[in-house]
């Protein structure tokens, strides 16, 4: 039950996009078709759900005060939490690297259909927010924070295809000429956060 | 209507190309065309004769809406007495008290909306949009009574310029444009937005504020505390829930507490086809299999409430017949409405139950189906796509 409850708050209560506005500039940049946007997400869900994981274990075993008690009794007072930003940032930039090279070798034309998106997941502010927020809510077990980084690269995912189906539906709208573009795409964001806030405090 | 006839011919010599009140033109035009079948002739392409324009379809739901809004004034009379100890009072002293406190609601939504309207057609030199005249309408019929009209008019006016004018006017819009001047009250003002003190009016005679010793909740909110007993606005205890809140004899906002009146809207709508009855009749199953869903666990009072109950409480026949069925923000497929009304119903009872700050959850719930119904139709029409291109491959 706590699995579920971590997951759905990840997808829809506390939500990356319309709860805290993270990972905007590839949200708004590659939402122009559906087709993108589903690529974009899926990579996401995929980095999110390896890099938080990760992040959790050399959190919980290295940089957290008394993390590194497990190499013997004198480590028990080495608290390297200062380091986790640049580790973090390490990690995620390294396995999108990796994730690349296995794209690549072993579905190219996966590897084709992203493009540019893949290597650009590496500055996504979702991914490091991800981990952040782990590092912050302090999760109990490596399997709380998979499903946590899962659930935020699914909400993630699902913010962006429903507004690239808007706005490959907004194409045929008469928008007045100062709005076209970003702004209404700013506008829109917005809107989709109220419709987000229902199910704020949802608590399962 | 030879009057009508003679006025505006008279004065289209101002408005037309050279007159000295050209700009006004959309005003005018919107004027002829709400009173008169208009004269114009396409010129190119195929075309259904048909009086149906977009005017007459929103005439038709506003109409559709007239028993759920006469029903909210007597309903609103009704419990104000009812609170204030006097249930005997003559029906005419209860219809002329809630009119006394609806149509304010209502002429300042049309006012305020209209307003904008007009501005944006004048500005942007296209006819006045229709589209408002059910909006003007599904505003107050969706707001408590104790609102004040200044919030009426902010509401109005940030729904129809951010939910409406910047997509570029009727038929553009993302979101329901009633709902989003719902929500913005709700998320801007959520203290006269919910609660047990706004949805009766409770100033006496003299002008006061009657104190404590009534509860105006409302059913959903009373629902979080047991599924068997509601009390109304007097304190008496319901024998037979499902009946009043059929019939609408409770606290709520103004339209939405008969189910009855509303039924006569969606009998109306179907009738004329103005209303997708795929979108309703989907809801009400999603509605219904949620419910059922919950009362088989039923770990608290409020998924014991019977599933024929949650359909009657609250906003629910409300959204699912005006709301739900918009063909703007609606899904526009067919298989797409099904998924779309379904969800509705599922997310409508889920926010209900899930989440205590937001008992009002089909509000909510088609807002968020609302941003999702472009993605439906999307993959469904990917999927229609796709399906006929296996069939083409086959055949050759």
């Amino acid at each position: 039950m706590d699995y579920i409850n971590i997951f759905v708050k990840s997808i829809f209560v506390e939500n990356m996009i319309f709860a805290y506005f993270l990972g905007m500039c590839s949200y708004l940049a590659v939402s122009k078709t559906v087709k993108t946007g589903v690529g974009l997400g899926a990579a996401v869900i995929f980095v999110l759900g390896i890099t938080v994981p990760i992040n959790f274990l050399l959190e919980n075993y290295i940089l957290k005060e008394g993390a590194m008690t497990w190499m013997g009794e004198e480590f028990a007072s080495v608290d390297l939490s200062f380091l986790s930003f640049i580790m973090f940032i390490a990690v995620i930039a390294s396995i999108v690297q990796l994730v690349e090279m296995v794209v690549e070798k072993f579905a190219p034309a996966l590897y084709g259909a992203l493009g540019i998106f893949l290597p650009l997941i590496a500055v996504n502010c979702s991914i490091l927010g991800g981990s952040l927020f782990m590092q912050e809510r302090q999760y109990s077990s490596l399997g709380e924070a998979t499903v946590f980084g899962l659930g935020s690269g699914v909400g993630w995912f699902l913010a962006i295809v429903a507004i690239a189906a808007i706005r490959e539906k907004i194409r045929y709208s008469n928008v007045p000429a100062p709005l076209r573009g970003l702004g209404i795409t700013f506008i829109i964001t917005g809107l989709m956060g109220i419709a987000f806030m229902s199910f704020m405090g949802i608590e399962l | 209507m030879n009057i009508f006839r003679k006025l505006l011919d008279s004065v289209k010599p101002n408005f037309e190309k050279g007159g000295k009140l050209e700009k006004f033109y959309p005003a005018y035009d919107a004027f002829e065309t709400f009173l008169f079948v208009p004269g114009h002739t396409a010129n190119t392409g195929a075309h259904i004769r048909d009086a149906i324009d977009l005017k007459r379809t929103m005439i038709t739901v506003v109409i559709a809406m007239i028993p759920a809004l006469l029903f909210g004034i007597w309903n609103t009379g009704y419990q104000h007495f009812l609170a204030l100890g006097q249930p005997d009072t003559a029906f005419m002293d209860m219809i002329a008290f809630g009119a006394m406190k609806v149509l304010p609601i209502v002429i300042v939504s049309y006012a305020v909306g209209l307003g904008v309207e007009f501005v944006f057609g004048i500005i942007n030199g296209h006819s006045i949009n229709e589209g408002f005249l059910v909006t003007g309408m599904l505003i107050p019929l969706c707001l408590p009574v104790g609102i004040p009209l200044w919030m009426v008019a902010v509401a109005t006016l940030f729904a129809v310029v951010i939910g409406k004018e910047v997509f570029g006017g009727t038929g553009m819009n993302i979101l329901n444009v009633a709902l989003t001047a719902r929500a913005f009250l709700f998320f801007a003002y959520p203290t006269l937005m919910s609660g047990d003190k706004v949805w009766i009016d409770t100033t006496t005679a003299a002008g006061e504020t009657l104190a404590d010793g009534y509860t105006g909740a409302t059913l959903l909110a009373q629902s979080t505390e047991s599924a068997t007993n509601y009390v109304n606005a007097a304190g008496v205890q319901f024998t037979d829930v499902f009946s009043a809140a059929f019939m609408g004899t409770i606290p709520g906002s103004i339209g939405e507490t008969s189910v009855l009146a509303i039924l006569i809207g969606a009998a109306i709508l179907i009738y004329t086809g103005i209303g997708s009855w795929r979108i309703m009749l989907s809801g009400v199953i999603g509605g219904l299999v949620m419910s059922l869903i919950f009362n088989a666990f039923a770990v608290n009072p409020f998924m014991e409430v019977p599933a024929i109950n949650q359909l009657v409480f609250g906003g629910f026949a409300f959204g699912i017949v005006f709301m739900a069925t918009d063909p703007v923000t609606a899904a526009q497929t067919t298989r797409g409405k099904w998924i779309y009304g379904f969800l509705i119903g599922i997310f409508a009872i889920m926010i209900r139950v899930f989440n205590p700050a937001y008992p009002e959850g089909v509000m909510l719930a088609i807002l968020f189906m609302n941003v999702m119904a472009p993605l439906i139709d999307h993959y469904v029409i990917r999927g229609n796509v796709s399906k006929r291109l296996k069939r083409v491959k086959v055949a050759a």
